[in-house]
């Protein structure tokens, strides 16, 4: 089982570090995202007129939809890029279980999304002036991210197979991250404020991702192979 | 667990939105043998062999490889195979080194690093492992896609007219790869002058169905598994 487990953590280790390598090398998917949030965040800024009582409602739908949004264009090559080296089929062929490529690719989605975020979250606290517990943010932007990461790495996976992929991963992805992007919402909000429970919307957050990481991990082998 | 026969397809069918690619196959290859997999274009032949590699489910029929069944042991049986196409499949932003290196991680070889640069060697790319894949021609791309399929020592090797876009120090080692006893190789080629120079059986597709069943020397290791081959009804 030890042994398993181990083979199993090298094998998904492997993977990531590959997916770090490459985008190391092509900053193709990073830099994208980075200057798609700075755009947002610029022009919410410019377009809205935040005063100190409305900051706390409005600033957060700006923070998560920058997050969002930035974050389908980083999970939409995560399987095209591989499907269009012909690397997808390489990646099949070897013996690994379906699940740890799943996972692989996960964590290599979240790590760029914490990444983007780790660039986003000081920006917007700059640009909006709002005062927040930097600390507090973090169990909320990882909870949430590995939420959308986990049902966008599903769906990118099973849009590679179809031609409209680029139309087709937020058709399929945005419905369902609902529930995310609410919980992120409404969790930003009450730190802001100070008013609210924060923990009510961490649940949601951790029972979002837990279901999700079963079903996906139980599903994936169907969605990969042919 | 060892097997005489590599691959072993029952009634095999693969259909693509009602239409069949491959129908009605009866195939058994027996562990050793070297096959030629002929046929005009859109006879099936890269949908046998990608059928053989895993990368696609069968419609209809049974298939077996290396004994295994690829549906309910998926690992074992694609730790058993090698597959080389047309297309490279590397990353073209690692190099030839780190392409090595992450296939052998992936399929745990036993001293990757010296296995990498054997291979390496073998495919007259040493000098040029630590370019990226993207740095590299035509012909030495192909010559490392063959590397990769051998990185783990396959006991099944798929090819799919791997002679496209490779050179003529990449055809020798392909021609040296091919010629080692033991190993059983399945190749889809329009080159059939050079194919049939190594090849043991020579099978030909035809919309999907085997219309042609020949072997061609009977001291081949199907001949020593006991396994008769005949001339399929077209």
């Amino acid at each position: 089982m030890t042994t398993m487990a181990l083979r199993a953590g090298k094998q998904t280790w492997a993977l990531v570090a590959k997916d770090l390598l490459v985008e190391w090398r092509s900053k193709e998917v990073f830099s994208a995202m980075v200057l798609y949030v700075a755009v947002v965040l610029v022009i919410y800024n410019f377009a809205f007129e935040f005063r100190r009582d409305t900051v706390a409602v409005l600033a957060p739908g700006v923070l998560w939809s920058a997050v969002i949004f930035a974050g389908l264009l980083g999970l939409g090559r995560t399987f095209a890029a591989e499907q269009d080296q012909g690397t997808l089929d390489a990646l099949l062929l070897c013996p690994v279980d379906r699940g740890l490529i799943f996972v692989g690719k996960l964590l290599a989605s979240l790590l760029f999304m914490l990444l983007v975020q780790a660039i986003t979250v000081p920006v917007f606290v700059t640009l909006f002036d709002v005062r927040l517990s930097l600390p507090a943010l973090v169990p909320l932007v990882v909870l949430g991210s590995l939420g959308f990461a986990v049902l966008g790495t599903l769906f990118a996976a099973m849009a590679t197979h179809t031609r409209a992929r680029e139309m087709l991963l937020p058709l399929l992805l945005l419905p369902l991250v609902v529930p995310v992007v609410i919980a992120g919402v409404r969790g930003t909000q009450v730190l802001i404020s100070g008013e609210g429970s924060l923990a009510v919307w961490l649940n949601l957050l951790a029972g979002f991702d837990l279901i999700f990481l079963g079903v996906v991990y139980a599903l994936f082998e169907y969605v990969l192979e042919g | 667990m060892t097997s005489t026969w590599a691959v072993e397809a029952a009634n095999l069918g693969r259909a693509f939105d009602e239409a069949w690619a491959i129908r009605d196959l009866d195939l058994r290859i027996p562990a050793g043998q070297r096959v030629l997999l002929l046929g005009p274009n859109g006879s099936g032949k890269t949908t046998l062999l990608r059928l053989l590699a895993t990368l696609l489910r069968p419609t209809s029929g049974s298939l077996r490889l290396c004994g295994f069944d690829p549906l309910r042991q998926g690992n074992e049986v694609r730790g058993r195979i090698g597959l080389m196409g047309h297309r490279p499949l590397l990353y073209e932003s690692l190099t030839a080194e780190e392409n090595l290196g992450f296939y052998s991680r992936m399929y745990e070889v036993p001293s990757p690093e010296a296995r990498s640069t054997a291979l390496l060697r073998l495919v007259g790319l040493e000098d040029r492992a630590h370019l990226r894949v993207r740095a590299l021609s035509r012909g030495q791309q192909q010559r490392l896609a063959l590397a990769r399929a051998l990185l783990h020592d396959p006991p099944l090797l798929l090819l799919d007219e791997p002679d496209t876009g490779l050179d003529e120090e990449g055809l020798a080692v392909l021609g040296r790869v091919l010629s080692e006893e033991g190993r059983t190789v399945v190749m889809a080629t329009h080159q059939a002058e050079r194919g049939l120079a190594w090849a043991d059986r020579v099978l030909v597709l035809r919309g999907g169905r085997l219309s042609e069943d020949r072997l061609l020397r009977p001291e081949s290791a199907m001949s020593r598994s006991g396994a008769v081959a005949s001339e399929a009804t077209p």
